[in-house]
């Protein structure tokens, strides 16, 4: 097995699918000579040629919607979004054509393309560079949305990603970038769209996804010195959601927490915290208690550190949760 | 305003003037043109070698087309005011646009829609009732586009053109990786009132960049609902094409003839590998934008009349009997053709049954999806519920 970060991950993960699939082909800005600017498609463009690492026009709705043309011609683009908050030029694509022409056909066409969108805050960067949309799209039934939380998932799921006949949104969280884990290429995890346990825990689950994983285990082992058993489930998979995992879990600890960067109101965390108050009311000893963003546009930088939920936020709520 | 006169207040004015005018039937000495509005025929000397042919017999299968596809529209609009169908957008005065560009279309070309285009459905052998079933709101679709490469129609105005030059990229690829493969282009088409849109801008910047084998074909039938053309443009939207780098040119819409040899010459240009080509048919929606609107509202009865004498089957009928191509026989032939379509399309569209919700399920995404699958089951439970209720209540 190999260690590396996650941004290697996605490459050497769109490298074995332009390998495999000489239909595959990713499209972007800045994504051929430059690498992207994150640097996750470096080399891509010279080992598979300018026609298969596309670098486009600077006009997102120009990538998808030209990206849905390719796939109705059987080609399965990989877009990249340069930033979370740069899609909105392509809502309209994504929103009314992607995500529908499945249903809108009655089955009959589908259009598997895959976008790919560096996520979420912690980067000190200037506005629309850090913000978290995932709750927008997966309001779109038609859609799928995962994110990778670690190097391992990040190579597989960009392959999963393309191989899904359905079209995905692959969120990753860029201040994860760098972080480095084993990757095993030759055996897949399970499927994408299914969450996982990553600890075992007895008192409270903590669900959390993407760039927050981290620090709900951290949070954890934290918990853990208090003398709290504390189960983290990584839910990876946006759209669908794996109720059924968190639905155990919660039948066997009682409580939950869902942590997100997004702000709570209207996002997933309220969706977790719906369902599994129908699913496992009677499992609750507390309500499930959500730590996220606030109402407010994703503030400025200088003041990120005090937005973003941390180790001590995820605590608190824990703690508000055991007051019960 | 201060009331100060700026220097270029006295340009701005004029601007203004010519933007206000109403749209005239005169499309400039620009315009491609080969049968007048009355029923001369002439050569031409760019693009007459292009044409298909202008004897007896393409003449008049070319008519045949717009005579069944402008009584299809009435039949349509019929059927919208006996409540059979929930709206329909008719197409009366597009026909010659419609016809001769999609009898210009060759069988591994790809057409991209808006919602108006039912002429160039009947020239891609989509069957006339399934147009219908839209309509009816018994699907979003209605046909199954691998069949005849006509897509599907979109309704989110100019979205489909980014479709169309994602489909040329894919062409191009396929070409480059197969060069057997018959060249092939994707045409999109828009109207005047699509062209404001952000999206055929970002197409037309892809198709010039990529050159990609794209026809961009819009339909200037100066009317995007209540809002008149020169609010989209104020200059022939065929010269936009230069800003991109690529040919554009403006034929008469209402002259099948012009229509069919200049998206003829468009899709040699495109396939052959030269890039994409903007076509802006000159025409007139001398209907209203569909059966929920009233143009009486927004426009004068004197410019429909102005329009009139253009008239796209009108005009080649004239020729056809002057020139004695056509006599009463034939058009007497197309008037029971055409009522016997009628019949079918009614009997058709009457047959149409509604599908149940359940299917709606199943076609949301391609693999299971838990929570579909979830829902599903929870409203077939609910519904099972109220078996038997009715004989008990």
């Amino acid at each position: 097995m190999a260690v590396m970060t996650v941004a290697k991950a996605i490459n050497e993960g769109l490298r074995a699918a332009l390998e495999n699939n000489p239909k595959t082909l990713l499209m972007g800005e800045d994504i051929g000579e430059l690498g992207g600017v994150y640097r996750i498609t470096e080399g891509l463009k010279r080992d598979f040629g300018a026609d298969r690492v596309v670098d486009t026009p600077l006009a997102e709705s120009g990538i998808i919607g030209t990206a849905i043309g390719l796939a109705l011609r059987g080609y399965r683009p990989v877009c990249e979004i340069q930033f979370d908050g740069f899609v909105f030029p392509a809502f309209n694509q994504i929103t009314t054509q992607l995500a529908k022409l499945r249903t809108r056909s009655d089955g009959m066409l589908g259009a598997p393309v895959v976008i790919r969108i560096p996520y979420g805050g912690g980067i000190g960067s200037v506005e629309h560079h850090s913000e978290s949309p995932e709750a927008l799209f997966a309001h779109t039934a038609g859609l799928r949305i995962i994110t990778p939380s670690n190097p391992q998932d990040a190579y597989w799921m960009v392959q999963q990603a393309i191989d899904c006949q359905d079209p995905v949104i692959v969120f990753e969280p860029k201040r994860r970038y760098w972080l480095k884990g084993e990757v095993d290429t030759v055996n897949a995890p399970p499927s994408p769209f299914t969450a996982q346990v990553l600890r075992e825990g007895s008192d409270a689950t903590v669900v959390a996804y993407g760039p927050l994983v981290p620090v709900a285990l951290a949070a954890a082992e934290a918990a853990q010195q208090d003398g709290h058993s504390v189960e983290v489930i990584d839910l990876r998979s946006i759209s669908p959601i794996d109720f059924d995992t968190v639905t155990a879990s919660v039948a066997k600890t009682g409580r939950l927490v869902v942590a997100h960067e997004a702000p709570t109101f209207g996002g997933i965390g309220g969706e977790i915290a719906a369902r599994i108050s129908e699913r496992a009311f009677l499992s609750l000893e507390a309500p499930v208690i959500r730590v996220g963003g606030f109402h407010m546009p994703y503030p400025v930088a200088r003041t990120e550190e005090q937005y973003l939920p941390d180790i001590d936020r995820i605590l608190e709520a824990l703690e508000r949760a055991f007051a019960y | 305003m201060s009331g100060t006169r700026l220097p270029a207040a006295e340009f701005e004015s004029e601007e203004i003037a010519l933007a206000s005018a109403p749209p005239g039937p005169d499309g400039g000495p620009g315009m491609v043109q080969f049968l007048d509005p009355d029923g001369h025929l002439f050569d031409h000397p760019e693009y007459g070698r292009f044409s298909s042919g202008t004897g007896a017999e393409r003449l008049k299968a070319l008519y045949r087309d717009m005579y069944l596809i402008r009584r299809f529209d009435q039949e349509a609009t019929a059927l919208q005011r006996q409540g059979q169908l929930a709206l329909w957008v008719p197409l009366t005065g597009q026909e010659a646009a419609q016809i001769g560009s999609g009898r210009a279309l060759q069988a591994q070309d790809y057409v991209f829609p808006t919602y108006r285009e039912h002429g160039v459905a009947l020239t891609r052998g989509v069957r006339l009732s399934e147009m219908l079933r839209l309509f009816r709101g018994i699907t979003n679709g209605g046909w199954d586009p691998r069949e005849t490469n006509f897509h599907l129609y979109t309704l989110v105005l100019a979205a489909q053109a980014l479709h169309a030059v994602g489909y040329a990229m894919g062409l191009q690829r396929d070409q480059a990786a197969d060069p057997t493969l018959a060249p092939a282009a994707s045409v999109a088409y828009f109207g005047d009132g699509a062209s404001s849109e952000g999206d055929v801008h970002e197409a037309m910047v892809f198709a010039a960049s990529f050159n990609a084998p794209v026809v961009f074909f819009c339909q200037n039938n100066h009317w995007a609902i209540s809002v008149p053309s020169s609010v989209q443009t104020r200059v022939p939207l065929a010269q936009r094409a230069e800003g991109y780098g690529f040919p554009g040119i403006r034929v008469d819409g209402n002259d099948v003839v012009a229509v069919e040899a200049v998206t003829n010459w468009a899709l040699e240009h495109a396939r052959s590998g030269k890039g994409p080509v903007l076509i802006e048919a000159f025409t007139y929606r001398m209907s209203a934008h569909t059966t929920a609107d009233d143009p009486t509202k927004y426009r004068l009865s004197r410019e429909e009349e102005d329009w009139h004498p253009r008239d796209p089957l009108a005009r080649l009928e004239k020729h056809l009997r002057t020139t004695g191509k056509a006599g009463d026989a034939f058009f007497e032939e197309l008037v029971g053709e055409a009522k016997a379509m009628a019949v079918e399309l009614r009997r058709d569209v009457q047959a149409m049954q509604p599908p149940g919700l359940e299917e709606r399920f199943n076609t949301v995404y391609a693999e299971p999806h838990p929570l579909v699958q979830e829902e599903l089951q929870a409203w077939r439970d609910y519904e099972a519920g109220f078996i038997g209720e009715e004989e008990t209540s």
